[in-house]
């Protein structure tokens, strides 16, 4: 970690995501590989939760199929900075599609936080919120205290036109795992059965 | 003879037009989101997609934006297509691990490169690869090299796919599709 150029995070996880999904009413959730799964499932494993375990780069493009199916909810993807930068691409195709009602958050701590803490691309220095300003997103923020989250878990409920992307800086810590089923097609189903019938 | 030449005329017209009788399966099938990397061989389906209000039509960067991004759709309630060409099913290798573990459907068509008088050898090692990289990884293979069996087997194949939770994709043959045209 030596070779990391920028300073961890102080945001704590878990109430980062428990403020997120406060008062979540029609809120639609997909969550990328790893803690923000376990950090999704420590608040609620409620059943508009969509959980991955792998896809990894997924993610966001998850929740862009779902937000163009739902333009009257709001779609939130929760997912690390690991996930997202094998996805870059992924935040071009949103920008393009400017989904007014998706939002991408990623729990930055520069690192791989499954795999051994090895620094990531954003730990060396790389600006997420540059590169989906640079994408075209209408809104791209970085937070580092919990009144930006406060803020943006209104605006995840508000009428501003998305797209909308943060980094939060979080801790690099690792709490308890909290998981949730690993079924892919119950998760899927529930998930459906809660929004439909289809 | 003179009738016979005339359904001969009639049905090559109508192969000719594959792409749009394929795109009307597609609005029959109740399909409204298709997904593409592009290539000359879906360039009709793409222009039909974006010209239609009903239909969301995205580019992707690479294909496997596409697997995610319909899985995300069959959550929300919506069928979609992802159409690309054989070189992009690499790309969406691991990313298939979604379409299989949680059961999404999945219709892709896929048009080949590498091998019908084909002119860049760079298209041939994924060509070869690409029916069986599928189906490892559970896409059921449909490869087709006539233009008047597309928008039947579509049909055929979309129900499958929806109905029963299947993935499957749909090779349309480079002899189908014709010889690129290379020009300097």
């Amino acid at each position: 970690m030596t070779d990391m150029i920028r300073p961890f995070g102080t945001l704590d996880r878990r109430e980062v995501v428990a403020e997120l999904l406060r008062d979540r009413e029609d809120l639609l959730l997909v969550t990328g590989l790893g803690s923000p799964t376990y950090d999704a499932a420590a608040v609620e494993d409620h059943h508009a939760n969509f959980y991955l375990w792998g896809a990894m780069g997924g993610a966001a493009l998850m929740g862009l199929g779902l937000a163009l199916a739902q333009p009257s909810r709001p779609v939130l993807v929760i997912t690390g900075d690991g996930e997202q930068l094998m996805g870059l691409g992924g935040l071009a195709t949103i920008a393009v599609k400017k989904p007014a009602n998706l939002s991408i958050v990623v729990l930055d701590n520069g690192h791989y936080g499954e795999t051994g803490m090895q620094t990531s691309h954003t730990g060396y220095g790389l600006k997420l919120p540059e590169v989906a300003t640079a994408c075209g997103f209408a809104e791209s923020v970085e937070i580092e205290e919990m009144p930006g989250v406060e803020h943006l878990r209104g605006q995840l409920h508000g009428n501003a036109p998305g797209p909308r992307f943060a980094s939060v800086r979080i801790a690099p810590t690792s709490p308890e795992r909290i998981l949730p089923s690993r079924d892919g097609v119950r998760i899927k189903n529930r998930f459906r059965d809660h929004l439909g019938p289809f | 003879m003179e009738n016979q030449a005339g359904e001969n005329q009639a049905g090559e017209n109508q192969a000719a037009n594959w792409p749009d009788d394929v795109y009307a399966v597609f609005k029959s099938q109740g399909i409204q989101q298709l997904v593409y990397v592009p290539d000359a061989g879906h360039a009709r389906l793409i222009e039909l997609a974006i010209a239609d209000p009903d239909m969301q039509a995205t580019a992707l960067t690479t294909e496997e934006e596409g697997i995610a991004l319909l899985a995300g759709a069959w959550l929300g309630g919506q069928r979609g297509v992802l159409l690309m060409q054989s070189s992009g099913v690499g790309n969406c290798i691991n990313m298939l691990s979604l379409t299989n573990t949680c059961r999404f459907p999945l219709l892709t068509l896929v048009t080949m490169r590498g091998e019908w008088a084909e002119f860049n050898p760079w298209q041939a090692p994924m060509s070869k690869a690409t029916q069986s990289s599928l189906e490892n990884m559970g896409v059921q293979c449909f490869r087709l090299e006539d233009q008047a069996e597309v928008a039947q087997t579509v049909d055929a194949v979309a129900t499958q796919v929806f109905a029963g939770d299947q993935a499957a994709a749909i090779l349309l043959g480079q002899k189908l599709i014709g010889k690129k045209e290379w020009s300097r």
